[in-house]
């Protein structure tokens, strides 16, 4: 019986451009240009229903999102009920209700 | 009377003498180089509105040129003893990439500054070194800039911008290549500025990650690895590029710093000394605009002065 001596190794946490697939961050892109046009404000998240209740943070799984970073993102995104009020906030004026249909839409596999 | 000496022969320099001319009173230039234009002789496209260069240097030097104004080129000026006015336009210094090591300039092979890629552009030369096109280019904010560790405190002002334009025309010339720009704060503080980082991100495609590049390596086939943090997702980050851009800081001509004007508020091109006046970025960091537009104020606080009775 293998004895476990309480010691694992650590995966490496670092975003890796080199090996993230970002074919799909591309397509979402292509089909919703105004994604990209994000400026990390967080006024979505700040006024997001869901977020002040659950972890949800819209601004940050976007950003993952972008980056290649589709696991757990489609379950994320579940949180978010669509009221829209996100979309009234932002100063860039993404549809963010849009992108996370879309972004469910695409990554329904992760 | 003394001719008036104009220290510096760029935009803010030849403005200033320009200036004074047209209200009688006459202006020497005196230039360190061997041509009048300073900087802007080694740009390409100017920001926002991508104007050539050339195109506003030739309109100054043809000015300067028609209104007979002597120009004394490939001297060095340091007679502040005297009594004649002189304007201080002696511009800035691109900050030396190569104190920042951590980044590889002049070690590594396709590490380049903001200006050799303008003057690349120039040259009609942009490229890697064995001439092959980039798959992926990264941008890095803030070289020179924000920074203690290189005694430059200031934030730089136009290095945003110019990053920002610079990604654009990259995108442009290779449609192909993905573009990543690394930055603390994206600064557009001018106008057309902030449409134009939104036309970059959402036209040029160009990707804007937030975190300042902690260090660039060589990879084994002689790529450029660099680091970062995402701090927008706050997890380190780490990606491979083929060319790496420095966007560069100004640093003050006036022993590495930058000269102290008497105040910000309407005397901005006044110094301790009632004979002494500045122009342009040798006060500050500073556009072409913002540059012309002080040789004009330091012309009429001149002409002032001399209104005085002095």
């Amino acid at each position: 019986m293998a004895i476990d001596f309480g010691y694992s190794v650590s995966q490496p946490r670092a975003v890796d451009l080199d090996r993230n697939d970002l074919s799909l961050a591309r397509e979402i892109v292509r089909e919703m240009p105004e994604f990209s046009a994000c400026i990390a404000c967080g006024g979505c998240t700040a006024t997001c229903t869901a977020g002040n209740l659950t972890s949800f943070n819209f601004r940050l799984v976007q950003t993952l999102v972008r980056r290649g970073e589709y696991a757990g993102a489609y379950a994320e995104m579940n949180k978010c009920m669509l009221c829209g009020k996100c979309r009234l906030v932002c100063p860039r004026g993404i549809n963010t209700r849009g992108v996370v249909r879309l972004i469910k839409r695409k990554l329904g596999d992760y | 009377m003394k001719k008036v000496v104009v220290v510096g022969g760029g935009v803010a320099g030849m403005q200033t003498a320009l200036s004074l001319k047209e209200r009688g009173v006459e202006p020497v230039i005196v230039e360190r180089t061997g041509a009048l234009g300073g900087k802007l002789r080694n740009f390409h496209l100017l920001f926002p509105s991508m104007t050539p260069a050339a195109e506003v240097l030739k309109s100054f030097t043809d000015q300067v040129a028609s209104s007979g104004i002597e120009v004394r080129l490939n001297e060095e000026f340091s007679d502040f003893s005297t009594d004649a006015p002189i304007v201080i336009a002696s511009g800035f210094n691109v900050f030396d990439a190569r104190l920042k090591e951590e980044y590889g300039y002049g070690i590594y092979d396709n590490v380049y500054t903001t200006v050799d890629v303008e003057r690349m552009f120039n040259e009609g030369k942009v490229g890697l070194k064995d001439g092959s096109v980039p798959r992926r280019i990264a941008f890095v904010h803030c070289v020179g800039s924000r920074d203690e560790k290189v005694d430059q405190r200031h934030c730089s002002k136009v290095c945003c911008i110019t990053g920002v334009k610079q990604a654009m025309e990259l995108a442009s010339l290779w449609p192909d290549a993905e573009i990543f720009n690394f930055y603390m704060d994206i600064r557009m503080f001018g106008p057309g500025y902030e449409e134009l980082y939104q036309q970059a991100q959402q036209e040029a495609g160009i990707n804007f990650i937030r975190g300042r590049v902690s260090e660039a390596s060589p990879t084994i086939d002689g790529r450029i690895q660099i680091k970062a943090e995402d701090t927008l997702i706050g997890r380190p980050m780490k990606m491979t590029v083929d060319m790496l851009v420095l966007i560069v800081g100004m640093r003050g001509t006036d022993g590495g710093k930058f000269y102290r004007p008497r105040d910000l508020f309407g005397g901005s091109v006044l110094s301790d000394r009632p004979n002494v006046f500045y122009a342009g970025a040798a006060t500050a960091p500073k556009t072409v605009g913002e540059s012309i537009a002080e040789g004009v104020m330091a012309a009429e606080k001149v002409v002032q002065y001399l209104n005085d009775g002095n």
